[in-house]
């Protein structure tokens, strides 16, 4: 990596463990340690179930871990860095705002300027492709163009570390094939910390600079697969159809 | 043609002035299985659906052994993307259930659902609930509801549509299994061109809107099929190219 390697954001012994009703303890994530680089597209990539979601929890500050740690370029976090951006696979983008509002919603509330949060939201809309949908509301737009706002959204707050869980779990199989070629284009349009959930391998393959791949749960990084294929990447070629195999043979089959 | 099981005439679907299918004729042979593959929005689920009936083409028709289809006569079963057992019933009851409404006797129902439950390993969940049930438990019950009534004509709409692989070439030697074992003659709608070669003994590719046939392309790769040979692998590229939706 030309960047040198330079750990942004270190995962310490991170675990977790809920207690049922009846007071039988359930692990979730079971000490996890792993590192995330500067500017890499990193995927996380586990089986449904696993404990993927808590453990993104943990790393955004959204959840208290029982033990272990995160730190941001050294330094030890707790509750949510102002680093980090999301977008969800729910969206959660608001109704009752336009386009442009959704987008400029976070630099409002950091009370930057009418005028430059315009043009950066105008900036990233453009990113995305959704110049002329400013003032359309959320509900005339469809899936995949919703998620483009919930990247645009991320990336128009300045986060520097972004972290996208399953964000395109809910569109359909072509609209995901589109938004998987638009997610590689972006990040090398403008470069970020990109920390992305899938539990699905071929998109794993297609987006991630490197794959960490869990077990089911509870969570453990099972292993870690650098994928040095220049991007885009070819889903047909004997390299991706390698890797894809390789990686299939090593994950657990949940019938 | 004499083998020809289904016969499609000039299928032809408007929706006002829209004109969604245009004049699609073509046949198909006892036992053949084939795969309908086309662009995104180009009408592969309206095609379905007039071949299912749910909806009345605007001109042209379907033909099962040389007679216009009828659900009354002929068996046709469905299985979709959207899982659909029926909530209420138990595994065992929603695998009995085409097979009651064809007013099987008990004899021909149990034996065959036995068959199912055997050829599927779903013995244990015999009596379960589809709620108790994992999202693909649930699928590999549809389709084994599909083969029971041993169809005329199945058609498929995606049923595997956006499982992770692993998952789905376990599927596919599945359905492959009971395709064979039961003799049916399969439709089958996908946008998983790999999943096309890797099942089809003929493939269909559809065209934009208004959809019509661009292409049908027989697969004579042996089985079980190779998905990283270079026969496997050439095939594929070519039907992505006739696509080529992005």
């Amino acid at each position: 990596m030309e960047q040198g390697n330079r750990v942004r954001v270190s995962i310490n012994n991170l675990s977790k463990t809920f207690y049922s009703n009846a007071g039988e303890a359930i692990n979730v994530v079971n000490g996890i340690s792993f590192d995330v680089y500067n500017n890499e597209f990193l995927v996380i990539l586990g089986p449904g179930r696993c404990g993927k979601t808590i453990l993104l929890n943990m790393i955004t500050g959204l959840q208290k871990p029982d033990s272990g740690e995160v730190s941001i370029d050294g330094r030890v976090v707790t509750g949510v860095a102002p680093e980090m951006g999301m977008v969800f696979q729910k969206l959660g983008l608001m109704p009752w705002l336009t386009i442009m509002e959704n987008v400029e919603f976070g630099p409002k509330m950091r009370g930057v300027s009418k005028k430059e949060r315009r043009e950066k939201a105008a900036h990233f809309l453009d990113l995305v492709g959704l110049t002329g949908f400013e003032n359309h509301y959320p509900y005339q737009l469809s899936g995949g163009m919703k998620q483009r706002v919930g990247i645009a959204r991320a990336y128009a707050n300045d986060a520097q570390i972004l972290v996208m869980d399953e964000p395109f779990g809910q569109l359909d199989a072509q609209t995901r094939y589109n938004m998987q070629m638009e997610i590689v284009s972006i990040a090398e349009k403008e470069r970020r910390t990109i920390i992305f959930v899938t539990n699905n391998i071929e998109e794993a393959i297609k987006v991630g600079d490197r794959i960490i791949l869990f077990t089911k749960c509870p969570a453990q990084v099972k292993e870690i697969y650098p994928i040095l294929m220049p991007k885009p990447r070819d889903e047909i070629s004997r390299e991706f159809l390698n890797i894809r195999s390789e990686i299939s043979d090593n994950t657990d089959l949940a019938l | 043609m004499s083998d020809a099981k289904i016969r499609v005439t000039n299928l032809t679907k408007k929706f006002g002035d829209l004109l969604v299918l245009d004049n699609i004729s073509f046949h198909v042979k006892q036992g053949d299985f084939v795969c309908v593959v086309g662009p995104t929005g180009c009408g592969k689920t309206t095609f379905l659906n007039l071949l299912t009936r749910l909806y009345t083409p605007t001109s042209g028709d379907l033909f099962i052994d040389g007679s216009p289809a009828d659900p009354q006569k002929h068996n046709i079963s469905f299985a979709f993307q959207e899982p659909s057992a029926m909530p209420w019933l138990t595994v065992r009851q929603n695998l009995e259930f085409g097979l009651k409404v064809k007013k099987q006797p008990r004899s021909v129902i149990d034996e065959r659902v036995n068959r199912i439950l055997t050829l599927l390993g779903l013995e244990e969940f015999k009596d379960a609930y589809p709620h108790q049930l994992s999202v693909s438990a649930e699928q590999r019950i549809i389709i084994g509801r599909a083969f029971s009534t041993y169809p005329d004509l199945l058609l498929m709409d995606e049923p595997y549509g956006q499982m992770d692989i692993k998952m789905r070439f376990y599927l596919e030697d599945e359905v492959l299994k009971l395709w064979k074992e039961f003799g049916s003659t399969v439709l089958f709608i996908t946008h998983n061109i790999e999943e096309a070669v890797y099942l089809a003994e003929n493939i269909l590719i559809l065209t934009n809107k208004p959809a019509t046939i661009k292409e049908s392309i027989p697969v004579s790769l042996p089985r079980p099929r190779d998905v990283t040979s270079p026969d496997f692998i050439e095939l594929r590229r070519y039907v992505t190219d006739q696509i080529k939706w992005w």
